[in-house]
């Protein structure tokens, strides 16, 4: 058998270690996988980014933080003390065995199938808080990377103080270093109310929260729960901009008032975090229900990649769940019995209640978040970015403009999107490679739903019928010199010089001989590169 | 059930619009030829299973510089006048560095200069030191380098995109989302093309349908040896532009593009099957390590910058890894074009190139004989095998 010395044939990669099971998240889904597996005799890894670095928030990764964290975020050891005590679950879990990573994201998971075929089984990046990154072989994976929030432009959305609301609540309770005190909420989603009381009981004031519909969107009893807290809910109303200055936010511009606060949240809808699963090669659906999109599931959590599966919020977001964390626990345990059974493991008892891990009422999200960026999008002006990475506005998205900085305005006739469509729908890929909206270091997190939205509004569809732009590894930004293999196979350096590396590919035309055949090759050429 | 049966039984109401020309892939081949035609004055008709420049047309290193083909005076000549031509910024930026980071890439990195100079083209050889001067983000790692006074290049993504507005705008057309299945054939003619949408009739055929160009043309019994590799890239964060973007080395191609990013590509590809109807995302490998490896050595002041994306692209090859643009036998009008690689940077010449076999069966400003089918005629049948260069999964059987 010839094989090609050029292609990955023979190369190997730089292992560090090895796991059965490998559970990215450590949440109430991720914990309880974490448990399960080890309880099911299986060698585990829990890893979670948590405590995230100052830097890395700084830059909306992987939540909508908003420079809603306190300067305390920077010393890190202080951060992962108070992550221990916040889920003491970690140390129980650490003296049973669990390889525990804390301060350590996954950049990427990379599974054979069709077409994609070289590697030494499957693999997950880690990266951790110095810097390393390393690549760890896993048998079988469990992604539990939870929620984040929907990004919404207005004025002065790029403004410390202006976050999501679940960054908050995080930031609030696992490392009690949330900067706001007095905030107002936008959005009225379950995940939002249950965020807003989370955050009162940690002190903070909500001045009121602002909902664009008639009628807040969770149902009346979390409602009424929020209404005992004696914070109005303004219905009916809409974000026309922040007031900043130099020390922050100090109050926001709604269509007739305005209000005083230190910090605007945005709750128009928990956003499962699929960025991990997708980039993997994991096929995802948009489902109203559930969230927006989530990966296509099977039994036990199973996804289109057999050895990879989804629990928690990440696999699907509703009102009962959101309110229960019994139920994503519950999704977890269920995932870690199908790995155990997969590793040919025997499958523990469930003991704990059986909770339904099936979406309660169909609330649609995708016509909700839909609404919210309708009522922004006509009083988006020529100076505000939608997308803050790489400051694109609305009309330079749906207008599909070059990037300002090739100046082409003066000799480009604007488009339409239509023209740039034809018949199918509108692809946010499309959009992003020509506006470079989402294209930034913030890998999209900030505007990728809006867009969505935005072309959806657009084009008169349902949100679903319209993509998301897709996520790609490492979905953690990581240095050339981070990403770079501690020990590289010697193999690898030998044969990269240039493409291909075919002896005739470079041969000048005037050089080449009449016919190719394999055995023509006998003859050396002073074959160049390209 | 024959193609004709099919085709009667889509009956004549399912015969949709069809064009003088139909061309089959809107990648940068087909979208360029269709420009071109257009520009003549020919009705043209792309038909494009998924959005214009999905494939390689759009996850390529945007490189220029093509000194082995017939075509490379044409890539020269017309490159920088490309956004005036198509009235849409394509990123054209002209020049190119190549930076050697040892004794060895140096020798093999001249060899390819030689190949330019001889057809009158300059290079100057830089040294160590001449090379951080005009790179500011190399560092101690650099052996020498070469200046290239020509080649350059342009974004994929907004050449793409020049070529399919530019095309409108002179009335030419393109349909995304339609993926085409079959011919319909009379004698030596192509009459038409079967389609998920309907069958759109023709007197010319162009397939230039990357990898599935081998397939395409085996519906017509015309043979084209083909084999489908995937290689990776990946690009950082924005950094402040260097005088001329487009340097690579090491063992990398690649640029950086207007915006300041580093996208650069190289090292092992896969030898994978080609799917008929391919849907995925292309996941890419941990090679990005290994890419970001060289690139942290190819600009040591740069090592500190994120890396935000990467992907993988598909590329199809023929045995010699060049292309073929063919008007093969026995059909009176039907031409194949499948570009092994190096079809991006070629883009505006090929196009001008099939536009004129087209319309006048010949190519009146470069010789294209060592281009065409015939070159394979003693090819040996397991060419693929012998040159290692089967997919895992059919070498393992
Ligand atoms: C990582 C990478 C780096 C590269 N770097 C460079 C470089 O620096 N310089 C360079 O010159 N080249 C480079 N290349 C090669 C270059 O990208 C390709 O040669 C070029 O894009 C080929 O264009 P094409 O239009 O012929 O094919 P493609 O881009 O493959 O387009 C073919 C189109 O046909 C469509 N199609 C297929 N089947 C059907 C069907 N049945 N019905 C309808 N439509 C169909 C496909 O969807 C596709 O859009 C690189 C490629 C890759 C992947």
């Amino acid at each position: 058998m010839t094989f090609d010395p050029r292609s990955v044939a023979g190369k190997t990669l730089d292992i560090a270690s090895r796991t059965e099971v490998l559970v990215v998240g450590a949440g109430p889904a991720g914990l309880a996988a974490a448990k399960q597996a080890i309880d099911g005799g299986a060698t585990v890894m829990l890893v979670d980014e948590n405590p995230v670095a100052f830097e890395t928030m700084g830059e909306s990764v992987p939540q909508l933080w908003g420079g809603l964290m306190g300067g305390q975020i920077r010393n890190r050891n202080a951060m992962t003390e108070r992550m221990l005590e916040a889920r003491p679950e970690l140390a129980d879990l650490f003296e049973t065995g669990v390889d525990i990573r804390l301060g350590t994201a996954c950049w990427g998971l990379f599974v054979n199938h069709a077409n994609l075929n070289w590697m030494p089984g499957s693999i997950a990046g880690l990266a951790d808080a110095d810097g390393g990154s390393q690549l760890i072989g896993f048998d079988q994976a469990i992604v539990a990377t939870g929620r984040r929030d929907m990004g919404l432009a207005f004025h002065g959305w790029d403004q410390p103080g202006v976050g999501g609301i679940s960054a908050a609540a995080t930031l609030a309770t696992l490392y009690a270093a949330l900067e706001g005190k007095a905030a107002v909420v936008l959005g009225t989603t379950p995940e939002t109310l249950l965020s807003v009381i989370d955050l009162v009981k940690a002190g903070v004031t909500i001045k009121a929260i602002v909902e664009q519909g008639d009628h807040p969107f969770a149902d009346a009893t979390l409602v009424a729960r929020i209404e005992a807290l004696g914070i109005p809910i303004l219905t009916g109303e809409t974000v026309r901009g922040a007031g900043f200055d130099t020390n922050g936010i100090h109050g926001i511009r709604l269509r007739d008032t305005e209000i005083a606060c230190d910090s605007i949240l945005l709750g128009l809808g928990a956003v499962p975090v699929i960025d991990l699963l997708q980039a993997a090669g994991v096929r995802t659906i948009f489902d109203g229900s559930r969230g927006g999109f989530v990966p296509v599931l099977g039994d036990s959590g199973s996804t289109t990649l057999a050895n990879v599966r989804a629990a928690g919020d990440c696999a699907g977001i509703w009102g009962t769940k959101s309110a229960d964390e019994r139920v994503s626990r519950r999704e977890g345990r269920i995932a870690a019995d199908a790995a155990l059974g997969a590793l040919g493991k025997d499958v523990g008892s469930d003991q704990e209640p059986t909770m339904a891990t099936i979406p309660d009422a169909a609330l649609d999200i995708g016509y909700y978040r839909k609404q919210w960026v309708r009522t922004v999008l006509e009083t988006l002006r020529d100076d505000v970015p939608v997308c803050q990475c790489e400051d694109v506005w609305a009309r330079e998205i749906l207008e599909v403009h070059p990037p300002r900085y090739l100046n082409a305005a003066a000799w480009v006739e604007p488009k339409s999107l239509t023209q740039l469509l034809g018949e199918g729908p509108p692809n946010p890929d499309q959009v992003k490679r020509l506006t470079r909206a989402g294209m930034g270091h913030c890998q999209g997190r900030r505007c990728r739903e809006q867009v969505q939205a935005m072309l959806a509004l657009q084009e008169n569809l349902e949100l679903g019928a319209v993509s998301l732009a897709v996520y790609r590894s490492p979905v953690r930004p990581l240095s050339l010199q981070d990403l770079s293999p501690a020990h590289e196979d010697p193999a690898m350096a030998e044969q990269w010089d240039s493409w291909f590396g075919m002896p005739r590919q470079w041969t000048p035309y005037w050089e080449i001989e009449k016919r190719y055949t394999v055995a023509s090759l006998a003859r050396e050429t002073d074959h160049v590169t390209e | 059930m024959s193609r004709s049966e099919q085709a009667e039984r889509l009956g004549e109401d399912e015969r949709v619009a069809g064009a003088s020309v139909v061309i089959i892939g809107g990648g940068v081949t087909g979208l360029s030829t269709a420009f071109w035609l257009a520009d003549a004055g020919v009705d043209v008709l792309v038909l494009e299973r998924g959005v214009a420049g999905w494939e390689a047309s759009g996850r390529n290193g945007g490189g220029c510089t093509h000194p082995q083909s017939p075509l490379f005076n044409e890539e020269q000549r017309l490159w920088p006048m490309m956004d005036q031509i198509l009235g849409y910024p394509t990123e054209f930026q002209p020049k190119r560095i190549r930076m050697a980071l040892s004794p060895q890439q140096f020798e093999l990195y001249s060899r390819s200069v030689r190949n330019s100079q001889q057809q009158g083209f300059e290079v100057d050889a830089l040294d160590a030191k001449e090379v951080r001067d005009l790179v500011p983000l190399a560092g101690d790692t650099v052996y020498a380098g070469h200046l290239y006074h020509f080649g350059g290049h342009a974004n994929p993504h907004r050449t793409v995109q020049a070529y399919a507005w530019a095309l409108a705008d002179r009335g030419g057309r393109l349909r995304q989302h339609v993926a085409v299945t079959g011919f319909t054939t009379a004698g030596d003619r192509v009459t038409g093309v079967q389609t998920d949408k309907g069958i759109f009739s023709c007197d010319h055929v162009l397939i230039a349908a990357g990898p599935q160009t081998g397939r395409l043309a085996g519906l017509l019994d015309v043979a084209i040896p083909l084999r489908t590799a995937r290689a990776e890239m990946i690009v950082t964060e924005p950094l402040p532009l260097m005088p001329i973007g487009g340097t690579d080395g090491a063992g990398l191609y690649g640029r950086q593009t207007l915006r300041g990013n580093l996208a650069y590509g190289g090292g092992p590809h896969e030898w994978v099957e080609t799917e008929e109807m391919p849907t995925a995302n292309r996941p890419s490998t941990p090679l990005a390590g290994n890419i970001a490896q060289r690139v942290a050595q190819l600009f040591p002041k740069a090592a500190h910058a994120k890396v935000i994306r990467s992907w993988a692209g598909i590329i199809e090859n023929t045995p010699d890894g060049r292309p073929v643009l063919d008007q093969p036998e026995p059909w009176a009008n039907l031409t194949v074009a499948t570009m092994s690689g190096v079809g991006f940077g070629l883009s505006p010449a090929t196009g001008r190139a099939l536009m004129q076999l087209i319309m006048h069966g010949q190519c009146d400003f470069a010789d294209l004989s060592t281009l065409r089918l015939e070159r394979f005629a003693e090819l040996e049948p397991d060419w693929d095998a012998l040159q290692g260069w089967l997919p895992r999964e059919v070498a393992a059987v």
